[in-house]
């Protein structure tokens, strides 16, 4: 990086590479930390929204009267209403309006928003809005929306969003909304010369994120300006999308963010924003709308899937091609669809060398919630599948598990895109694996009914690579980091921190970083595809680094000093005859006690246009091991170690990194063993989290190991890479090949005891 | 829509309040008293990042009626803070770096408190039995189990057998 090389040796900067405490340690644990629900704003209301209670239907009328009359209700509005403007939203494909208008497309859309002086009343008042609906026929599954005489979802053309990155959208086919094709090779010509060959169909379920802070948002519409409070992750692109929606300047959105609850892809991109500043104009005051929990599951969700998969490998294991066909179920709306289809698409190959592959992933309309980001998206669906194909080939061909891998994983320098475009490979996959492996006792005796498994994959990280910071120096020396980046407890502050601090030689505790609010933050695309360290966390170091440069460019003309005599030891200048910190040096430069210091930096597409086809910014390496123990007698399956490779190029705070790849593997045990969201024609009937399990502490395994491997071989700071999501994809996967390898392959995820002892009574 | 007036103590404060009698207490504590520590999620007693302690013992606050607390003691994270002993349960979180978004920390450290106050916080099996009822979706629990260790001991003197 050109700012490593032009920085001025410190001895004592050591800020990063250190576990220090988290900056948002004290407000959290205190329970002072504001989140965007305990955000009151003068005059403010609450909302609620009335959801639809048909998958698909027509809306033959809406009567909100005696809503309207009752005590305490401030404003009632319907989709109807929504009129002088575009109301259709969707940063991908722009397919959803405000409210629904004419029909609802799933069970749970919302229909009409009821704001009121307290909340009780707001839900009181839905109760009194009359919806009469006709029934339209159901599409439930994939299987049903793709058949040959299903209805469509959405009628007419599709329009692209602000932000699909996706090159054109492919002509619509049907419910089809987004295809992936790769074709590289000839997979027949490699089929025919295979000796060994492995296919299966596979499923894979809608999961919910569970961020435990649902979706809120504050809205406040006035005066041409609207102002949010919202519990989101890409403030910037909420702002563009909200401009573009209400047709006003990017200037005249505001979008603040308080601490998040959670985040895990759910609350990515715009969600509950739209309705919630539709509905502070109706009302002409703030408006505050906070989702319950089976709000949330169905305001964005994973993606189910459906995907057949066949591998081609010769005698000796050598792999020669793969081929799949896959089924991505985005519901009503496409939300991010689009791009977990592609993400989806690149990882289906996984990390191998072939010598033809071929793939074609559709994005499937439904009459199901709509599906968007969730941790890992596109390589968690595809990691599992891949890599139990690899474990049977390697059975076939006689061959270990490891050796198969030693031998067909790609090498540091090859291409990870089968057709050559792209990044290379940027990591030592063979040695991330091998003590990955290392750690669950490979090789060592087995109990009878334990498995152990690998898995290895990649995760196309960082989306595109825009972010800017700026860092603030004070009369006084405390320093502010202005970045963009959501603090959603993966500890972004807390390594913004470290890095000014190390690029400024201070104490961590004289920097403040805040959230984002768009009015004063520089501008950062996302906070998402484990893109912070590396790319904000760029910025801020750049940031820091043109700061510094003012710092010494004053003492050089103060002291008529040359910039080389200049060194900085613990936020002290010191040159020939003279030494200063920093505050004086400030004073020096303004001849005043007061000023301050600014330093900028951007991070922006170093070459090409940072297009998702010539990207992407790293790949995000996805490798666990597993040793699991199946009961034969009810099938349920306990992990038993679990270990995890967090290949970051250089841990900014090591402690956060392997705390973070911690809560990857629980999410990913939860993915793995028993997280669905179960549909039936349409309705979910697990809304709630007595039916949806998510992991508690005693699902934790028994032995969790992280593995931190740095190699300095990242685009960030430092040589830094991002993490986080890698663990989560790899999760699963290596729970099922260690379950393969216990006896019980599976082909449906999750792996609950009903299905495995279904699976052990077919295989007797 | 009938009211009820509820004496309660709020973190070591008496107060007289008037609410609606099926008002929750973790409503009458975010929105009346400003008091948001406490958060709402599943709203169905299975998440515990509602958790204040009603006369010691932890009580989901997203399923417990404000009238039902008339006569008794209400602690919640923000009382907790002010108390001395909370610095030890601050360092440990801190320390294992046992927290990410922070929404459900509160409520497992005041689950944790009423846990060893009882005298059932000796042994690790005692924590994950004791945190059953908390669910974090950030942590993978197991930071949260080490700093629980950390807090492992007899509870403060003159507290067993109080509640």
């Amino acid at each position: 990086m050109s700012t490593a090389e032009t920085a001025t040796p410190s001895a004592t900067a050591d800020r990063v590479g250190h576990s220090g405490g988290r900056k948002d340690a004290a407000p959290k644990i205190r329970g002072r930390a504001q989140f965007a629900g305990d955000i009151n704003v003068p005059r403010m209301v609450h909302g609620k929204v009335l959801r639809a209670e048909f998958p698909h239907a027509r809306i033959v009328s809406i009567d909100t009267s005696a809503a309207e009359r009752m005590p305490g209700v401030v404003a009632v509005l319907v989709g109807p209403e929504l009129t002088g403007f575009d109301p259709y939203w969707g940063h991908a494909i722009k397919d959803r309006p405000i409210l629904a208008l004419d029909r609802v497309r799933f069970r749970g859309e919302p229909v009409a928003a009821v704001a009121a002086e307290d909340e009780a009343t707001a839900e009181a008042a839905l109760r009194e809005i009359v919806v009469e609906y006709e029934e339209l026929p159901v599409l439930g599954t994939v299987a049903e929306a793709i058949a040959d005489d299903a209805p469509l979802v959405h009628d007419g053309e599709l329009r692209p969003g602000l932000f699909h990155g996706l090159g054109k959208l492919p002509e619509r086919e049907g419910n089809v909304c987004y295809r992936y094709r790769l074709d590289a090779g000839s997979v027949e010509l490699a089929e025919a010369e295979g000796e060994l060959t492995v296919e299966g169909e596979y499923e894979f379920p809608a999961v919910y994120q569970y961020a435990m802070e649902t979706h809120t948002v504050v809205a406040d519409f006035g005066d041409g300006e609207i102002t949010l409070w919202a519990s989101c992750q890409h403030p910037f692109l909420v702002r563009a999308e909200i401009a573009d929606l209400f047709n006003l300047p990017l200037g005249r959105v505001r979008v603040i963010v308080p601490y998040l609850g959670g985040g895990f892809g759910s609350k990515s991109y715009t969600k509950m924003e739209p309705i919630t500043a539709a509905l502070s104009w109706k009302a002409g005051r703030p408006v505050r709308i906070q989702n319950g929990v089976e709000e949330s599951m169905v305001t964005t969700r994973r993606h189910g899937m459906r995907c057949r998969m066949r591998t081609t490998a010769d005698r000796d294991g050598k792999l020669l091609s793969r081929s799949v066909r896959l089924w991505l179920d985005t519901g009503a709306y496409a939300d991010n669809g689009p791009r977990v289809c592609a993400t989806a698409g690149d990882a289906a190959p996984g990390p191998y060398r072939w010598e033809a592959v071929h793939v074609a992933a559709s994005c499937v309309y439904s009459n199901t919630a709509p599906a968007g980001s969730y941790r890992a998206f596109g390589a968690v669906h595809m990691q599992w599948i891949g890599e139990m194909q690899i474990d049977e080939l390697a059975r076939r061909a006689g061959i270990d598990p490891l050796e198969i891998r030693r031998r067909n994983l790609l090498r540091p320098g090859e291409p990870v895109r089968p057709d050559g475009s792209g990044k290379p490979l940027d990591a030592d996959l063979v040695g991330d694996v091998e003590k990955a492996a290392a750690a669950v006792g490979w090789g060592e005796p087995k109990r009878e009914w334990a498995g152990r498994g690998l898995s290895v994959g990649l995760l196309a990280a960082g989306a595109h690579p825009v972010s800017n910071a700026s860092v603030r120096m004070e009369a006084d020396g405390g320093v502010e980091v202005n970045v963009g980046t959501t603090e959603m407890g993966q500890g972004a502050r807390t390594v913004m921190a470290q890095i000014a601090a190390e690029e400024l030689a201070i104490e961590i505790d004289r920097v403040t970083v805040q959230g984002a609010d768009t009015r004063f933050t520089p501008y950062d695309r996302s906070t998402g595809a484990s893109r912070s360290t590396t790319l904000a966390g760029l910025a801020v170091q750049r940031a820091a680094a043109d700061l510094r440069e003012r710092l010494l460019e004053t003492a050089a003309g103060a002291w008529g000093a040359d910039r080389p005599e200049l060194e900085i030891v613990d936020g002290v200048v010191h040159g020939p005859g003279h030494e200063a910190g920093y505050p004086e040096l400030i004073a020096e430069r303004f001849g005043f006690a007061g000023g301050e210091l600014v330093g900028q930096g951007e991070v922006r597409p170093e070459q090409g246009s940072g297009s998702y086809a010539e990207g992407p910014v790293f790949w995000e390496i996805c490798i666990a091991a597993a040793e699991v123990v199946v009961d034969p007698e009810t099938g349920r399956v306990g992990v038993e170690r679990m270990a995890t490779i967090a290949d970051v190029g250089k841990a900014i705070n090591p402690l956060l990194v392997e705390r973070q790849d911690e809560g990857a593997v629980l999410q990913g045990v939860g993915n793995a063993l028993f997280e669905e969201m179960v549909y039936k024609d349409g309705y979910l009937t697990n809304d709630n989290l007595l039916d949806y399990r998510v992991p508690r502490i005693e699902d934790m395994p028994a032995q969790m190991t992280g593995i931190i491997v740095e190699n300095g071989d990242g685009p960030g700071p430092y040589g830094a890479k991002g993490c986080g999501e890698g663990a989560q994809a790899a999760t699963p996967a290596a729970i099922a090949t260690a379950l393969a390898d216990a006896g019980v392959p599976m082909n449906q995820l999750p792996f609950t005891p009903e299905r495995v002892w279904r699976r052990i009574q077919e295989l007797r | 829509m009938g009211e009820v007036t509820a004496r309660i103590g709020v973190n070591g404060t008496p107060r007289e309040l008037v609410v609606p009698a099926q008002e929750l207490l973790l409503d009458t504590l975010r929105e009346r008293l400003g008091l948001t520590g406490a958060k709402r999620s599943c709203d169905v007693q299975v998440c515990g990042t509602c958790t204040v302690l009603v006369d010691g013992e932890p009580v989901s606050s997203c399923t417990y009626l404000t009238c039902d607390a008339d006569g008794r003691e209400v602690l919640t994270i923000e009382g907790f803070a002010e108390q001395p002993e909370f610095a030890e349960f601050e360092r440990a979180f801190d320390e294992r770096a046992a927290l990410q978004c922070g929404f459900c920390t509160p409520g497992f450290v005041l689950t944790l408190k009423a846990l060893r106050d009882a005298g059932e916080l000796r042994s690790r099996e005692d924590v994950i039995q004791g945190l059953d009822g908390n669910i974090c979706r950030c942590t993978g629990y197991k930071s949260i189990v080490e700093a629980a260790e950390m807090l492992i001991g007899e509870p403060a003197a003159g507290l067993r057998g109080e509640r």
